[in-house]
């Protein structure tokens, strides 16, 4: 498969804006080290010339970007758009999010995102340039002579490991082939969890959610949480906060937070990929999907348009309330 | 010049530890590092810097102010200030102590901040020079030396030994504290160790950034530069670059109902919410760009003309390292201050 790289995106986007078809790009603009890439707007060819990077960093997920840039610019956008990312469009379309008609989508493919602090924790700080040999990635740091080889697949993003679909569910062009729907363990740690013990689970989230800084980060990157004000940010809400006042509104605002997007979740990841305390939010999110899977049939968000949502659509076979513990217990 | 030879370093911090709490950095399980209290079998880690900064030890996340209990129609205004215990913050880099500085010049003018007045009293704080500087470090742009950290004690770590220097009479009252454990050396081991920083220092990628175009009285040259627009376009505004300032000092307070009482209690803001500095007319930043700017002003022109020129960024690097969209204070420097740092 040819592998797609900067180039050939900067060139299809050139044509596309030259040929008027569209206004503007969402692109990653080249950093300062290599691996931090910033998603940008471009309008020009000149500034894609000069500044648009496609490289293994390319994590962030443009499709919310899209509820804004559609609102202010003017013309059509042209958004790149990896096969998760096509999940989170589909589901904003779903809920109306953004005129679709103000967007061309190019679907590229995808062989995983890299973590840098992975990168780190293998080759230590430091890191002065990062260059791809075939499976490797070529990692040039200050204090080696030689650039560090370091597997590819062992610095992958935890969702890049656990990557649920190589297939695009929303596009209006596709570079390269198609992929698939594929197998994955991501709920592999949610079973882990569930069967401890309630004690040993409460420890475990405790843990992972007292070290959370309350920076928003995770709602502010997610595709689900498009309010036009969170009830967290609303003065008027009562339950405004920007820290917590103590233990019990640090993990209120993860479990409502939870609660809210369940359904809508694509599991896109972007959650666990932008907190900087590294808590691994998707299992909470995974863990309402495997649910709503087991009890009213498998759903995938955003696979299609328009889809009604397990817990917005009721069927005669849906679960009784109560049943949902009896059948804990009798499966434990 | 005193040292110890790191096989010894434990029965230091247990020594320490016998009369003030002692924290540290320390490894958690995702390769991060933490401040942590030390407790016996707690390892110093040897990560270059925490992920949260040590500025949590006198200005916390959150902390209570006063409470309130209403009885009937009378109020009852209780005190629920405490006073911290003795402590010792073991390891903080040269970028952090300063950062202290800029905090002092805020909450210790006047009118006096006590409750962080108090903290900084009871606080000791022994530096450790950098061995391993990060791609994202440009301490030196603004003035400091990773060789050289200050704090009431200085210390440098090589291979085999850690080396200890008191800069002011609590961290000297400290060294002697612990005399049974160090001996007696001379600057030798030291200044080799500072020579080989700044080696490594002169190969960093921002060593040439400077602060060029920013500073007390740029306001009209710089606050209406259309490039705000570009550099916050995709800004979250989420505050993680804030909150993982060192230097960033901003908080609001607020009451907390307990249901039978009222908690009030200060918290970190960030000027980078909707909601900062919200009054009863509404708000004067209404866009993100606005916010976005209100940091980058602060930090390189505001606070400097208040403060006699000196910047209230360290070059610590979190926020290089932490932003989910990698936009950052060193782009913005670049951009706006047409300083492209080479
Ligand atoms: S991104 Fe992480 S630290 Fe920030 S609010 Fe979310 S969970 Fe907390
Ligand atoms: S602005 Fe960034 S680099 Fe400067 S002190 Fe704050 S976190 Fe560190
Ligand atoms: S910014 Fe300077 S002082 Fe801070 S960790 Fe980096 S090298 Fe050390
Ligand atoms: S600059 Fe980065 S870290 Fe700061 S608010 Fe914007 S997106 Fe968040």
């Amino acid at each position: 498969m040819q592998k797609i790289t900067g180039d050939i995106l900067i060139e299809k986007a050139s044509a596309l804006l030259s040929s008027g078809t569209v206004s503007c790009v969402l692109g990653w603009k080249k950093g300062e080290f290599g691996y931090d890439v910033t998603p940008a707007v471009f309008s020009s060819v000149e500034e894609l010339e000069r500044d648009f990077v496609y490289n293994d960093f390319c994590g962030a997920n443009f499709s919310k970007y899209l509820v804004s840039k559609t609102r202010k610019l003017e013309g059509k956008i042209l958004v790149f758009l990896k096969p998760c990312d096509t999940y989170s469009f589909n589901q904003l379309l779903s809920e109306h999010r953004f005129d679709r008609e103000k967007v061309y989508a190019i679907g590229i493919p995808c062989e995983g995102m890299v973590d840098i602090s992975k990168v780190k924790a293998t080759v230590g700080e430091g890191i002065s340039s990062i260059d791809t040999d075939g499976d490797n990635l070529l990692v040039s740091t200050l204090y080696d002579e030689e650039p560090v080889a370091v597997d590819f697949k062992s610095v992958l993003a935890e969702r890049c490991i656990n990557c649920k679909s190589k297939k695009h569910v929303a596009y209006d062009e596709l570079l390269g082939e198609e992929g698939d729907v594929i197998e994955n363990s991501r709920f592999d740690e949610v079973a882990r969890i569930e069967a401890l013990t309630p004690d040993e689970r409460f420890a475990f989230w405790q843990n992972e959610l007292s070290r959370c800084i309350r920076c928003n980060a995770c709602r502010d990157a997610c595709p689900a949480c498009t309010c036009e004000k969170c009830v967290f940010d609303n003065p008027a809400s009562g339950v405004e906060n920007k820290s917590p006042a103590n233990s019990f509104e640090e993990k209120l605002f993860h479990i409502i937070r939870a609660y809210h997007v369940a359904g809508r979740c694509t599991d896109c990841g972007e959650c666990s990929r932008v907190c900087p305390q590294n808590i691994p939010l998707h299992l909470l999110n995974r863990k309402f999907i495997k649910d709503m899977n087991e009890f009213y049939g498998e759903y995938q968000a955003g696979e299609e348009v328009g889809m009604r949502a397990p817990l917005v659509s009721y069927t005669t076979e849906d679960l009784e309330p109560g049943e949902a513990l009896t059948r804990r217990d009798t499966d434990a | 010049m005193r040292k110890c030879s790191l096989d010894k370093i434990n029965l230091l911090f247990a020594e320490i530890a016998k009369n003030a709490v002692l924290y540290l950095p320390v490894d958690e399980n995702d390769g991060s590092a933490v401040y942590k209290k030390w407790e016996d079998g707690t390892a110093y880690s040897n990560a270059l810097n925490t992920v949260r900064s040590p500025k949590d030890f006198f200005f916390p996340q959150t902390e209570n102010l006063m409470g309130f209990k209403t009885l009937g129609k009378t109020i009852e205004v209780i005190d629920t200030r405490v006073e911290p215990d003795d402590f010792v913050i073991f390891g903080v880099r040269a970028c952090d102590v300063r950062s202290f500085d800029i905090l002092d010049r805020v909450f210790l003018s006047e009118p006096v901040d006590s409750f962080y007045a108090s903290r900084r009293n009871h606080g000791i704080i022994i530096s450790m020079a950098c061995t391993r500087p990060s791609e994202t470090c440009f301490c030196k742009t603004f003035g400091i030396d990773p060789a050289e950290p200050q704090g009431d004690i200085s210390a440098w770590k090589t291979e085999t030994e850690v080396f200890f220097k008191s800069n002011t009479a609590k961290g000297e009252n400290l060294l002697t504290a612990l005399d049974g454990i160090l001996e007696d050396c001379d600057n030798n081991e030291v200044d080799a160790q500072k020579a080989k920083i700044n080696a490594v220092m002169n190969r960093l990628p921002l060593k040439n950034l400077t602060t060029d175009g920013f500073g007390g009285g740029k306001t009209a040259e710089i606050f209406d530069s259309p490039k705000w627009e570009e550099l916050s376009e995709s800004c979250l505004g989420c505050g993680t670059c804030t909150f993982v300032c060192p230097t960033c000092q901003c908080y609001d307070i607020k009451d907390f109902n307990t249901g039978t009482g009222v908690i009030r209690f200060r918290c970190w803001d960030s000027c980078m919410y909707s909601d900062f500095t919200k009054m009863a007319h509404g708000n004067n930043r209404n866009t993100q760009k606005e916010r976005f700017r209100q940091r980058f002003m602060h930090k390189l022109v505001y606070y400097p003309e208040n403060n006699e020129e000196i910047f209230s960024c360290v070059g610590c690097g979190r926020c290089l390292s932490k932003c989910p969209i990698s936009m950052n204070i060193v782009k913005v420097m670049k951009e706006i201050g047409g300083n492209k740092g080479e």
